[in-house]
């Protein structure tokens, strides 16, 4: 296998940070090469500055035999490099094929450039209809019209950047045949991921990066994926502790929840139904999309629903905005921490105050108790802890990680009967995330009752008692985990949203 | 032809005149718009336009000069309004607000000695036989050049945006720059270049107000004519086509109570003078409300700052 990018000595600084210091890597022909690392380790960074839009401080790049250096993505484009980004870079307002025809350099005309790309997403398993609104599209669909538009450039390196975070198991499962395929012809693969049992599936080689540097390579297939996990994070970590829970009284009950869109392009609910009782963890699944956020938002009250659809003890409470539900025990955090579950530019403080102030009283006659306020902002900090130099710091200057530390930890230090949170650990590197999913058993433990909404199956095999899929608008059953296959849950997901397998 | 002493066929064709300010100075802003610039400064292009082209051929003897001078003056407002929010990112409505008091002071200033010359007369064309057509030669072959001009430029925009790579690009900036910026498109140069033909077009439509329509300079001439230029881009839904439309409703309508007025209805003035700005926008609302599409039609990147920080 010859060498089709060498990199050497790279490094990359940013005010107060070394991104990338001195990272090598070299990638075959054909080969599937993993990029392991925990959040901040440097990833994206190492990847933009493969596709131009970041310019390296120092090092060499290598490909196909010469120098690289991109000034710009198209320059990238030109020279064979294609990105599959992690958050998607296309246009709701636009059609398929014009969001194909913007990521190429020489578009032919539309109605070529149709046929081809219904002939190549065929080929490829990913069936595509270039006419229809990429605002109209699936997440798994959306992945697919940003995978198709790196294919017909005819690409040797095709960087993607965590693809099977918004894909059910099924549909990852085509991808890969779909991965593997290209490598055969020849393409090489460079995957990021968190998933290890996916990389160990997939990849022939793995570079692991902690802190810009790296730390290892290796052939994933001859590592478990604990080891590959130590790896990354530099040291053992605790795995969670569920100690058994006496399940009590159903404290929340949905019936017949509907709600319409709240975006253009959103999903609306349709009929949710269930309960959920004292010292149960519900586990919510399914892809990003498909009603997660609209949930939330009608659980929390930010959305009220009709009459009689939401239950709390027997009480109705669909009619209640957000403080009145918080007075009764209901508390929430959302997936957006910077701008939906914190202000950015107010402190830490500040930010406790905004949803603490009832159940904590931290006003009082309509005054702002800064002390009691200051404490329960530090308890926080500390109870969780979050990296910060002080509660006074501002919401923006914490990193994504720590934020979320914050946010859950600011709702499950107000001793809530019900908490929903909504990816309570996405973005969190593997030492929090353990630290955050325990923090919610211990509270189902005291007898609370909670909602986690995620993507990530694994983390809801590990914390629910109960698993229940969110497909469109609408929500399954929920069926015991206990015994639950990885199988059942991707059938539960919805399947594979109409795709099919790439014809080897 | 005319009913209840109100000539059809001369209002029609006054209407074409009377749209044409309106016309121009929208279609440069639904450009701007659909690169994802809010320019609430249209108003403050318009009258530099217009003072713009008046001294330029004033000085030239030349309206063809004035209306390129009008079309410069608008455009380097433009361009003043791309440095302060693209460059300097700058809040777009409060820099737009500016833009305007900023533009109408300045004309006031530069006019001066303006006010009461005469501007060298922009000819019609003579299409010969043509405008002796009845009815259709009134109403299709009796206006100056800019008339046709501005025909032109709304179907050349139509095309561009629609059919072109140019256009597309150009929509994908307004619809998410920071996707058009990960695909490696420029979005500060492509945004400067909507606001300077913005700009271009509402400056031509002031000097089409000044050297054409009134023909004289007068301090603030252009009378929230750049005001109704934005709500018809709104509720237009950014669609040229409905620009069209709501630019000649609204020039008809106005057309329309000169001559009620001058035929002596007993409707109060103050009624009739409000009624092209009232009935030019409810029609648009209730059009884009009939739409699914309406509001919702706005690129969705319109009047957010850019920064590149990758």
């Amino acid at each position: 296998m010859s060498e089709l990018l060498q990199i050497e000595g790279l490094t990359k600084a940013y005010p107060g940070v070394v991104a990338n210091d001195d990272v090598a890597l070299a990638v075959g022909e054909g080969e599937v090469h993993a990029l392991l690392g925990e959040n901040g380790a440097g990833k994206s960074t190492l990847v933009k500055m493969l596709y131009g839009l970041v310019k390296p401080d120092r090092g060499t790049m290598r490909f196909r035999g010469q120098a690289f250096t991109p000034a710009d993505p198209r320059a990238a484009r030109a020279a064979g490099v294609a990105m599959v980004f992690q958050h998607f870079s296309l246009f709701e307002a636009l059609n398929v094929a014009e969001n194909v025809a913007l990521g190429m350099e020489t578009p032919p005309p539309m109605r070529q450039l149709a046929a081809k790309i219904r002939e190549i997403s065929n080929d490829y398993g990913l069936p595509l209809d270039p006419a229809r609104l990429v605002g109209d599209l699936s997440a798994g669909e959306r992945q697919r019209v940003e995978i198709v538009r790196c294919l017909l450039q005819d690409p040797k390196l095709l960087i993607m950047d965590e693809p099977t975070s918004v894909l059910t198991p099924q549909e990852v499962e085509i991808l890969f045949k779909t991965l593997r395929k290209l490598s055969q012809e020849g393409t090489a693969i460079l995957y990021i991921s968190h998933k290890l049992e996916e990389i160990r599936t997939l990849c022939d080689g793995a570079t692991i990066l902690r802190g810009g540097k790296v730390v290892a390579h290796c052939n994933p297939r001859e590592k478990t994926a604990r080891e590959l996990a130590e790896l990354m994070v530099g040291g053992a970590f605790n795995v969670t502790d569920r100690a058994n829970r006496e399940l009590g009284d159903v404290v929340l009950e949905a019936r017949g929840l509907s709600l319409p869109p709240m975006s253009q392009f959103g999903p609306s609910l349709k009929e949710i139904g269930f309960e959920l009782r004292a010292g149960e963890v519900l586990g919510i699944g399914g892809v990003a999309g498909n009603g997660q956020e609209e949930l939330l938002a009608t659980l929390s009250g930010e959305r009220v629903s009709a009459a009689g659809t939401l239950w709390l003890r027997g009480q109705d409470i669909s009619g209640l905005g957000p403080n009145p539900r918080r007075a009764r025990g209901v508390l929430a955090a959302p997936e957006e921490r910077l701008g939906h579950a914190a202000v950015p530019a107010m402190s830490l403080t500040e930010n406790a105050i905004l949803t603490g102030t009832l159940r904590k009283k931290l006003t009082r006659n309509g005054f702002v108790d800064q002390a009691a306020a200051e404490r329960f902002a530090q308890d926080v900090i500390t109870g969780f802890d979050v990296r910060t130099p002080g509660p006074h710091v501002a919401a923006r200057a914490l990193s994504g990680g720590n934020l979320q530390k914050f946010v859950i930890g600011r709702e499950v230090l107000q001793a809530p009967e019900v908490l929903i949170v909504n990816q309570p650990t996405w973005g969190v590197d593997a030492a929090a995330a353990a630290a955050i999913r325990q923090a919610l058993l211990d509270l189902a433990a005291k007898g609370a009752a909670v909602i986690v909404i995620s993507q990530d199956l694994d983390e809801l095999m590990e914390v629910a008692d109960r698993f229940a899929a969110l497909n469109e608008g609408r929500l399954s059953e929920p069926r015991a985990t206990k015994g639950l296959t990885i199988e059942e849950v991707g059938l539960m997901l919805g399947g594979a949203h109409g795709m099919q397998e790439a014809q080897l | 032809m005319i009913i209840g002493g109100i000539d059809i066929i001369g209002l029609i064709a006054i209407l074409m005149s009377a749209s044409t300010p309106v016309l121009l100075a929208a279609t440069g802003e639904l450009v701007a718009e659909k690169s994802g610039v809010l320019n609430l400064g249209v108003e403050g292009m318009m009258i530099m336009g217009a003072v713009a082209g008046f001294a330029a051929a004033v000085a030239t003897g030349n309206p063809v000069l004035g209306f390129l001078g009008g079309a410069i003056a608008g455009a380097l407002m433009a361009t003043l309004f791309a440095v302060i929010t693209q460059i300097f990112l700058s809040n777009q409505v409060a820099s737009g607000l500016a833009l305007t008091l900023f533009g109408l002071g300045l004309s006031a200033l530069i006019g001066k000695g303006y006010e009461g010359v005469r501007p060298p007369p922009t000819a019609k064309i003579d299409f010969g036989p043509l405008s002796d057509i009845p009815v259709l030669g009134r109403i299709v072959f009796s206006h100056d050049w800019m008339v046709y001009l501005s025909l032109l430029l709304v179907v050349v925009v139509w095309i561009v945006l629609r059919y072109t790579r140019v256009g597309l690009v150009l929509r994908a900036v307004g619809e998410s720059h920071d996707a058009a910026h990960a695909l490696g498109y420029r979005v500060v140069a492509v945004r400067f270049a909507a606001l300077a033909f913005g700009g271009a077009l509402a400056g031509l439509g002031g000097a089409y107000l000044s050297l054409v329509r009134v023909p004289q300079w007068t301090e603030g001439m252009t009378a929230g004519a750049g005001w109704i230029a934005l709500a018809i881009v709104v509720f237009a839904s950014w669609r040229p086509w409905r620009v069209l439309l709501g630019a000649y409703m609204f020039g008809g309508i106005t057309a329309l109570q000169l001559q009620l007025q001058a035929a002596g209805y007993a409707i109060p003035v103050h009624i009739l003078s409000m009624a092209p700005y009232v009935i030019t926008i409810v029609v648009l609302v209730i059009l884009s409300a009939i739409h699914r599409h309406g509001v919702q039609a706005a690129p969705a990147s319109l009047g957010k700052s850019f920064h590149a920080s990758s």
